[in-house]
């Protein structure tokens, strides 16, 4: 198992590798150009290029790819072009409020997709299966975003029920685990989580219907276990699939949604992202897209050493 | 147990709903701003002029002003932190600044000679210790002629330009005043210039109504007001300022009543915020929506007729309606009455039959239909709505004969493309280019389009536009240090201008904003920006 980890945090450095690399040439490859970040478009010609040599943006693409690799392997993800903030100061903030809302939108989507997905599952072809599978399938389908200003229109614009945007009445920087601040989480996780649910709910209705049919399953009623004793079977046996899925889905969750975060101003990795696009903040890119594919291929590692306890079987030499 | 209770508050979130909105202090005004994060505070902020609007403006002062304080004409340049000022009758590149006197800054400094050659050399002199390398994109360009300052005694200070340059005082409302001070109690704190500038930025010193007091990037900044204001003090207590882009989250916002103030709703949300008592603001700004004809050889827009024709085929009136009245249909560069508008002799206006007959005098007509084709954005910062009220000219233009094809890029790559000029591969071989710019100064509203020394790369002549005749328009308008001769000379080359139709002019948006019937005394002037010392919360 030793030997299994360290063999796995060393493949992460040719992917750390490989996401900078391809993020820096996209940049790149994309029509417009970083410094419109830093000077407005009507500057002087000689501006541009005086600002363009401060930032070292006039060397040619390999010196300024092997400088920004350099300072990453010393812990440095540069400074924000537009602002001139280091990128980690607001990359960190931003982790933090998309981990936050991520963990809310997991917690609504994998509960409400385990109960529907087993209730579906168990009782397949009933009303509640079909029920389930439409829910499913609309999770899976409607545009999030759409679904978060249905849910603005709703909540914030006709009942003034919750806020429409932001992380808190006085920003993230001051989060706090009471009313005030989780009003702010609510619609933004309610939404982000509908995907996630969608999925869930699919794979375990799947799972446990394909469980529900294995000869063990009418051995163990056959031997007069309860309906709980079987469940708690079946629930083991579909264990590691289901959370190799929630793995992936909880990643995606961890990325951040552009989308979701930009219609409710949540200030988390979406929305920097977003902004970072637009501006072609080039450090704030690749900082942030690198940590977030370093943060996938942990959560991956930690999912496949959760299967690994969970079922013996899968072998991890 | 602290844990398990987080998670079991998190768990009850999909049914916890409550109907408690926090209580508003007295006094407070939150802002929500169409840019995605917090403009810089440093003293030059970026975000372009909502930068200048919302951290330039309420926490810092320049040596000259623009007159916020009426909406029924357009904005004037008036004192700032300099009372007065002239140019040296021997040597016009020599221009003479006397200081307000008692002036100090949030930090207790006081203002004088010595902190506006600080405040110049922190963009112009790269030797200086505070020189600022991310600064000077966004003074620098906005100040072309500017090279230095001298101190005179401790209220006069001398400013060197380039060449003789009237335009000068108009371009120093963008050079804010930051406390030197300040700046120099946080380098003893800090390592270097640029850690230094961060500093400065979280806890910035100038002199403007408004002192910063928190903030947060990308989430929200807040501002106090400056009873020590050397003019009249701002009537509010406080300002948030909160960045949200999207602008149906502006909308829900303000309706949820999260903000007081959202920059530039959508138009089509214009008719439900009236109807929920939403007070809507707009007044023409300078702003120009047109497109820029390219002058190159293989452009049918090279010829005058052709240029004429299209601005009279364009129905401006019916692009309002299609906007809900959020626009100001474009005559020229500035509306007629403005001190520049001058006396054309081309009359722009809605008029098929006459473009139909100059473009046939041009040689084109049914046999020869001309075939246009334009670069234009989705969206944009000042784009207003491209991609509707492109799809509104390329219809209205089809009556008169013009088939328009458009060149959809990014926001971002249309910048880039327009400081590459027509010829240029990045061009595509458009015909016209759809950037809509900011009509405040002279420079940026006609000479860096008409000044044949402006030609791409140098600046926007993104359309290679030269001629003799224009440039000596500029260089007299450039010439003449009496504001009315001043005026005078910009109204000849305005009017030049539109005479020979070096534009197609088609739209000034009206910088409209939306806010709750609370904010009261706000004045919307014809500017890009507002005055925040007068609104107040009732």
């Amino acid at each position: 198992m030793f030997f299994y980890l360290v063999r796995r945090v060393l493949y992460a450095i040719p992917i750390a590798l490989a996401v900078g690399f391809v993020c820096f040439m996209l940049v790149q490859i994309a029509p417009g150009d970083p410094i419109n970040a830093i000077v407005p478009p009507d500057a002087p010609q000689e501006v541009v290029e005086q600002v363009r040599r401060d930032y070292g943006l006039d060397q040619p693409l390999p010196v300024q790819f092997g400088l920004w690799l350099l300072k990453v392997v010393q812990g440095d993800l540069g400074r924000s072009l537009a602002t001139g903030r280091p990128v980690w100061s607001d990359l960190s903030s931003a982790i933090g409020n998309t981990l936050t809302l991520a963990a809310a939108a997991s917690l609504i989507g994998f509960v409400f997709g385990c109960v529907l997905g087993g209730l579906a599952g168990t009782f397949r072809g009933s009303l509640i299966d079909r029920l389930a599978v439409t829910s499913a399938v609309a999770g899976v389908s409607v545009p999030h975003y759409w679904l978060g200003m249905v849910l603005v229109v709703i909540f914030s614009v006709q009942m003034n029920a919750l806020p429409a945007m932001g992380a808190g009445p006085g920003g993230s920087a001051d989060w706090a685990w009471d009313w005030e601040h989780l009003q702010h989480l609510i619609l933004p996780a309610v939404t982000l989580s509908v995907i996630p649910m969608g999925i869930v709910t699919r794979t375990v209705r799947g799972i446990v219907a394909e469980i529900m049919n294995q000869e063990f399953v009418t051995a163990l009623r056959g031997k007069g276990l309860t309906s709980w004793g079987v469940f708690l079977h079946v629930v083991k046996n579909a264990a590691p699939n289901v959370i190799a899925v929630m793995g992936l889905q909880l990643g995606y969750l961890m990325g951040g949604s552009i989308l979701v975060e930009t219609v409710f101003s949540w200030p988390g990795t979406g929305l920097l992202l977003n902004s970072a696009i637009f501006q072609r903040d080039l450090p704030v890119l690749q900082g942030t897209i690198l940590v977030l594919a370093m943060f996938f291929v942990a959560l991956n590692l930690v999912v496949d050493l959760v299967q690994t306890a969970l079922d013996p079987r899968i072998k991890r030499a | 147990m602290l844990r398990l209770r987080h998670l079991l508050l998190a768990a009850a979130l999909p049914v916890a709903l409550a109907t408690a909105q926090p209580a508003q202090a007295q006094g407070t005004l939150r802002i929500g701003m169409t840019a995605a994060d917090i403009p810089l505070t440093h003293g030059q902020p970026d975000q372009g002029f909502e930068g200048n609007r919302f951290t330039g403006i309420p926490l810092y002062d320049a040596l000259t002003a623009w007159d916020l304080s009426r909406a029924d004409r357009p904005s004037t340049v008036i004192p700032g932190l300099a009372t007065e000022w002239s140019v040296d009758p021997n040597d016009r590149t020599r221009w003479v600044f006397r200081l307000r006197p008692s002036v100090r800054f949030h930090d207790g400094s006081p203002f004088n000679a010595d902190a506006v050659v600080w405040n110049v050399r922190k963009v112009l002199d790269r030797e200086a210790p505070h020189f600022d390398p991310r600064q000077v994109g966004v003074t620098a360009t906005r100040m072309p002629t500017l090279r230095r300052a001298e101190k005179i005694d401790e209220l006069t200070v001398a400013l060197f330009t380039s060449e003789p340059d009237s335009l000068l005082p108009i371009n120093l409302t963008n050079l804010f005043m930051a406390s030197p001070a300040h700046w120099e109690v946080l380098r003893r704190q800090h390592p270097t210039a640029e850690a230094t500038w961060n500093a400065f930025a979280a806890n910035p010193s100038g002199t403007g109504p408004f002192r910063l007091t928190r903030l947060v990037p990308r989430e929200r900044a807040e501002m106090v007001r400056n009873d020590a204001y050397w003019g009249e003090r701002a009537r509010l207590e406080r300002i948030v300022l909160l960045p949200i882009p999207e602008a149906n989250a502006r909308t829900a916002a303000l309706l949820s009543n999260q903000v007081d103030w959202i920059e530039a709703p959508a138009p089509d949300a214009v008719p439900q915020l009236r109807a929920r008592g939403m007070q809507i603001a707009s007044n023409p700004q300078p702003h120009v929506w047109p497109w820029q004809p390219c002058f190159l050889e293989h452009s049918p827009l090279r010829d005058v007729r052709v240029r004429r024709a299209i601005n009279l085929a364009i129905d401006r009136e019916g692009l309002r309606t299609l906007l809900g009245g959020m626009m100001q249909p474009a005559v020229g560069t500035v509306p007629p009455g403005h001190p520049w508008w001058g006396n054309p002799s081309f009359n722009i206006r809605t008029d098929k039959a006459e473009a139909r007959r100059l473009l046939a005098e041009a040689g084109y007509g049914p046999q020869r239909p001309l075939n246009l084709r334009v670069q234009i954005s989705a969206s944009g910062s000042g784009q207003m709505q491209p991609l509707p009220m492109n799809e509104f000219l390329q219809q209205d233009l089809r009556q008169v004969g013009v088939n328009v094809e458009f060149d959809v890029i990014e926001w971002n790559a249309l910048f880039t493309n327009w400081r590459q000029g027509c010829g240029h591969p990045s061009a595509r071989g458009a015909h016209a280019i759809n950037v809509s710019f900011a009509a405040m100064d002279p420079f940026f509203a006609m000479v860096r389009f008409w000044d044949s020394k402006m030609a791409a790369p140098v600046s926007n002549n993104w359309g290679m536009f030269s001629d003799p005749r224009f440039d000596e328009l500029v260089a007299a308008a450039r010439n003449a240090f009496e504001p009315a001769e001043r005026d005078a000379a910009l109204a000849r080359l305005h009017a030049a201008g539109v005479d020979e139709a070096l534009f197609i002019w088609i739209a000034h948006d009206v910088g409209p904003r939306a806010m709750s019937p609370r904010v009261r005394g706000h004045v919307q002037p014809q500017s890009w920006f507002v005055d925040l010392r007068l609104p107040f919360i009732q």
